[in-house]
């Protein structure tokens, strides 16, 4: 095992790695911006490193600084959390030529993922079902219009560095490709340096359902059964559950099935998440490969047993796989919210300040992840997630019981929060029946 | 009769698309902020011309703050 493990993030992501480290016996540190010296996170660990100014590209987006923070503290392995720099090939690679181990994929396996049609590509190769689209970066939009024109409108434009639903656009009919395309293309190329799009068949009420993979050095691959992330706003989840209400049998055993063998085609090591939309009829497409921890990994780990961290720490120190596929059963249900600063009022407006009160539910099925406390401050520097909120119960109905008493019971007061939000989310018979899907934000299903 | 244009939120200024002298239309953005890693237009909220910017790009901004003045 290592020596001590830097873990290159903030917020409630590294309390959670710093968790499973101790959990380990192993030695922490923590790194900071000059905004976050007060932050929760710091005093969590045994030792800290200030490493730059507020703005992320300055401190939690600078490699070599961190990598200084690694030297200087003794740490022999790093965790990037996720955002930041934990899909950065870059970076895990500049981790291991300092002889320090990165807790996560290989480079090579995060830069496959992260050209996300290289990763269309690869899956697809592999067997598992894509959207129906280009596999290389459309030329213009001449050659977008004929690849629309084959698969059918309505079709969706996509950044081929992108993420986080920057540079995407649906257009629903030939006419309005011309403008979607430019405006797609100059966003991208703003956001990630270069304007490559490409296009897919668009779904029309898709869920979007993922599966938790996580490999060994010595090529094992399994599958840690699947969540469902479809309430999102601006492409970003804000409730996820495990198991997926009402998925069929058939359409899970396809989707866990397919994400093994994607992982396992590029010798993917460590914990990874293969995204897929679902459509209404059970059909499933590959989306993206996230590779790295997931925001929503606690899920996974309350129906599951199992400590995810702790199990990527296990990994990268090259141990092998502690499980063999039939020991990792799915049990109960689990739902995770997050809270986020943000105005749901005003269209999810970032909502900084400082938190002035905070109450917390605790109790039988419920678990809380938090990286702020009282007096903390959130900046407009960083992403507005300040705490996650997941409870479990025997069954769905149950975890749900808990979970709108335990929202019912969280008082935030300093920022607004998507807590009146997740309330209604809760509350409403369509996340009761379990009929939910990437369009209901938009759509309007949960306004007050 | 100048009108001052106020940040509806905290952040960053990450792009002033305009500059003293431009016409801009009601819903036009003369500045873009960031915040949370998202990044917000501070929107003209009528047709004019644009006759002074208040901020610089990199400045932080609180909710309330004039950012510009149209004419």
């Amino acid at each position: 095992m290592f020596g001590a493990v830097l873990v290159a993030n903030r917020g409630e992501i590294a309390r959670r790695v710093f968790r499973a480290c101790k959990a380990l016996g192993l030695r922490t540190v923590a790194v900071y911006s000059q905004a976050d010296r007060d932050a929760t996170h710091v005093r969590d660990a045994d030792s800290a490193v200030e490493i730059g100014g507020a703005p992320a590209r300055e401190s939690y987006l600078d490699a070599e600084r961190i990598l200084d923070a690694a030297r200087r503290s003794g740490a022999d392995a790093i965790h990037p959390g996720y955002g930041f720099l934990s899909e950065s090939w870059r970076f895990a690679e500049a981790v291991r030529h300092a002889g320090i181990v990165f807790i996560g994929p290989t480079p090579a396996a995060i830069r496959k993922m992260g050209d996300k049609i290289e990763a269309r590509r690869l899956m697809s190769a592999a067997g598992v079902s894509v959207l129906p689209g280009s596999f290389d970066p459309v030329a213009d939009v001449a050659a977008a219009e004929a690849i629309a024109g084959e698969i059918g409108y309505p079709v969706i434009l996509k950044a081929a560095a992108g993420g986080g639903g920057i540079g995407m656009a649906r257009v629903g009919e030939p006419a309005d490709l011309a403008t979607a395309f430019a405006t797609a293309n100059r966003r991208a190329q703003a956001a990630f340096g270069t304007g490559e799009l490409y296009v897919e068949r668009y779904l029309e009420r898709p869920r979007h359902v993922e599966v938790q993979v996580f490999g060994d050095e010595a090529g094992n691959v399994v599958h840690m059964h699947e969540r469902e992330c479809s309430i999102q706003r601006r492409h970003q989840k804000l409730v996820e559950e495990s198991p997926a209400p009402g998925l069929a049998p058939a359409t899970k055993a396809g989707l866990t099935a397919a994400a093994v063998a994607g992982a396992r085609a590029i010798g993917y090591t460590n914990a990874g998440t293969m995204e897929f939309l679902v459509d209404e009829s059970g059909g499933f497409y590959f989306l993206e490969m996230n590779a790295r921890l997931q925001v929503e990994h606690p899920v996974t780990e309350e129906v599951t047993g199992l400590d995810l961290v702790v199990a990527q720490l296990r990994a990268a120190a090259g141990e092998p796989l502690p499980w063999a596929q039939g020991q990792i059963v799915q049990r109960r249900a689990a739902i995770e919210c997050r809270v986020y600063a943000e105005d749901p009022s005003k269209g999810f407006l970032p909502s900084p300040g400082t938190v002035q009160k905070l109450e917390l539910p605790s109790g039988e099925g419920i678990r809380v992840e938090s990286g702020v406390e009282p007096g903390s401050t959130v900046s407009v520097h960083y992403d507005p997630l300040l705490l996650k909120l997941i409870a479990h119960g025997d069954t769905r109905r149950q975890a749900i019981e808990r979970l709108a008493d335990a929202l019912d019971r969280s008082v935030i007061e300093g920022v607004r929060t998507t807590i009146p939000f997740l309330r209604r989310v809760v509350a409403s018979d369509e996340f009761r029946q379990g009929r939910v899907h990437t369009q209901m934000l938009e759509q309007g299903a949960f306004n007050a | 009769m100048p009108e001052e244009i106020k940040a509806h939120i905290t952040g960053v200024v990450f792009q002033i698309p305009t500059k003293p002298g431009d016409r801009v239309a009601a819903g036009d953005a003369v500045i873009v902020l960031e915040s949370m890693k998202m990044e917000i237009p501070v929107e003209a909220p009528r047709a004019g011309a644009v006759r002074e910017i208040k901020v610089q790009e990199g400045q932080t901004v609180q909710e309330g703050d004039v950012v510009a003045v149209l004419e």
